[in-house]
């Protein structure tokens, strides 16, 4: 009887273990340090060979999240699974699977480019040979080859930023989680690194990413989740949560400094909805050229209209509020 | 994928690193390494020795300099190991915050207080090698137990430098190291029985000496140097360093654990 119970409970398990893709399985994830309550129970998955992103304005909670899920700190309460395994448990040989960017690059300033390298394989145990041989591929992949030999102090906030990443990539990983990866960095460096990220999609890791950028979410991320006040307030793909959270077309039409209030009466039955900034008035429609056609009909002559379509950044800041957060 | 090591070799990883940092350093740090006691042994051996030989009878059967010979070497492993783990653990968690770093890889947290321990350690037994070699040439050896100074030197050390880890780890400025020096590593290096001994204090000063760690350290390498010393109460004097340095690695540990990750 009771073999024949644990008989079916494995192949259940192992069932379960082949159908489930996830990497990563977080439930109802809470983080507190002492009375302050940074993430409020937080559930989501994330699948092998994904892009996945983390949105939210600061103090959302995205950091302590990432750190659980690199598994260097440890959940208050709620339950997370990495590989298969308790990261409180198995901590060591699940963070050998991982790499992690940190927000800052925390190299070593006295250093050379090499060496940081060496030092990072040295944690992960490696051998001497196979860190020269991957430290040789990683400067290539990172563009840092002619720089091998140089000390970190020596190189800009760009070239720190691919070490910081041709690091967390000794060891392999199936699983990379970037907080904040291009933070600080000019559109030249963000683009080259957007174009290293994909190498790696390609190459089947799975990428953890926390930005505050809408357009680097929209540009990797196969799926996401927008965080504010430590809670999960939608999750999808970029185009998914577009067309729940927002209309198609955003008409931006510009008044007098302050025409705005006056004229929100008479714009808002064209709009799904319509939002009165203090420089102009957003209104979300579905068809902003038609839409504006009709406004000018209706004798409404704005000093600037411009149609654009609807993006990641208009959910986002709707979900969020446009509130300040310092 | 890569190999994961037996749990408890994992210290072992940083300390190598940290080894490699210190090849970066080691020649420039070696030189004052030798400069250091040369110039001590010259100026308080040879130079106060001097006077203290024509006013009192302080220290019986002995000459100054082989005094505070002993007293040298205790001083150089507690100075040492007090600055090594004090900026360049607030570094690693508050300005270059590469403890953040290591501990995304394999390492834990006491990985690195281990490591780095055992990098001071290696450190104190350079320059206790160096001391005694100095010391040696002043000829104020006078018995082969001289060989078990930098051993001594790597408890004293110890000693010192876990607690000091401890402290350091939950600092949130600099500022705090000068009060750790100017109150606490300075007057003991003075006080320690380094220069005089014991005898010299009033009564009630005395058990406030024989509570320094130095003070215990001083003792042992006395005896070391001298081959004179009642085995008993050297057990009892070793057992101090050792009950500090263990008590000052758990508490180390425990620090750091709560500054990487705060709950």
């Amino acid at each position: 009887m009771a073999n024949g119970w644990l008989v079916r409970k494995f192949l259940a398990d192992s069932l379960i273990g082949l159908m489930d893709s996830s990497l990563v399985r977080a439930d109802h994830l809470v983080k507190r340090y002492g009375q302050f309550e940074a993430v409020s129970g937080i559930s989501f998955s994330i699948e092998k060979g994904e892009t996945f992103g983390f949105l939210g304005p600061n103090g959302a909670g995205k950091t302590s999240t990432m750190k659980m899920v690199s598994s260097v700190a440890a959940p208050t309460s709620g339950s997370l699974s990495i590989f298969g395994m308790d990261p409180q448990r198995d901590g060591a040989a699940v963070r050998s699977r991982l790499g992690v960017v940190t927000q800052e690059d925390s190299l070593e300033s006295e250093l050379t480019v090499l060496d940081n390298l060496y030092i990072f394989g040295r944690y992960h145990g490696l051998p001497r040979a196979v860190i020269r041989e991957r430290s040789a591929e990683l400067l290539e992949f990172a563009q840092l080859t002619d720089k091998k030999d140089e000390k970190v102090d020596a190189l800009s906030g760009g070239m720190k930023r691919r070490l910081t990443i041709a690091r967390s990539l000794i060891n392999k990983p199936e699983l990379v989680i970037l907080d904040e990866p291009t933070t600080g960095l000019d559109p030249q460096a963000r683009h080259l690194l957007w174009e290293r990220l994909y190498r790696l999609k390609s190459d089947g890791v799975t990428l953890v990413i926390t930005t505050h950028y809408m357009d680097e979410a929209e540009q990797l991320c196969d799926r996401l989740v927008i965080m504010d006040k430590g809670l999960i307030v939608a999750e999808g793909s970029p185009r998914e949560l577009i067309s729940s959270h927002s209309s198609r077309e955003v008409l931006e039409l510009r008044f007098g400094v302050n025409d705005h209030a006056t004229h929100s009466d008479r714009l808002r039955p064209f709009a799904d909805r319509l939002e009165i900034l203090p420089d102009r008035s957003l209104l979300y429609v579905h068809d902003g050229d038609a839409t504006l056609a009709a406004i000018h009909a209706a004798g409404i002559m704005p000093e600037s209209a411009l149609v654009r379509r609807a993006s990641l950044e208009d959910v986002f800041l709707r979900l969020t509020g446009r509130t300040l957060v310092d | 994928m890569t190999m994961v090591a037996p749990a408890r070799m994992l210290w072992s990883r940083y300390f190598t690193t940290e080894m490699k940092r210190y090849q970066r350093t080691w020649r420039a740090s070696t030189m004052s390494n030798i400069l250091y006691p040369v110039l001590y042994l010259a100026s308080m051996g040879l130079g106060v020795g001097h006077l203290v030989a024509s006013h009192h009878h302080l220290v019986a059967g002995t000459t100054y300099l082989k005094y505070i010979a002993p007293g040298l070497v205790a001083v150089a492993a507690t100075q040492t190991a007090a600055a090594e783990c004090m900026w360049p653990v607030l570094g690693g968690v508050m300005w270059e915050k590469t403890y953040y770093v290591a501990i995304t890889s394999p390492l834990r947290t006491s990985d690195i207080v281990r490591g780095r321990l055992a990098y001071v350690a290696a450190r104190v037994a350079i320059i206790s090698v160096i001391n005694v070699a100095v010391v040696g040439a002043f000829g104020a050896l006078d018995s082969l137990w001289a060989i078990l100074l930098p051993l001594i030197s790597v408890l004293t050390g110890l000693s010192i430098a876990a607690p000091v880890f401890a402290y350091s780890a939950q600092v949130t400025s600099d500022s705090k190291f000068a009060i750790i020096q100017r109150f606490f590593i300075m007057p003991m290096s003075l006080f320690s029985a380094t220069f005089y001994p014991l005898s010299a204090y009033p009564h009630w000063l005395r058990p406030l000496v024989e509570i320094m760690p130095l003070y215990h350290a001083v003792v042992l390498s006395r005896a070391a140097t001298t081959g004179h010393g009642d085995v008993m109460l050297l057990i009892i004097h070793a057992g101090v360093l050792v009950a500090l340095a263990s008590t000052g690695l758990w508490w180390a540990q425990r620090n750091l654990i709560r500054r990487l990750d705060p709950r």
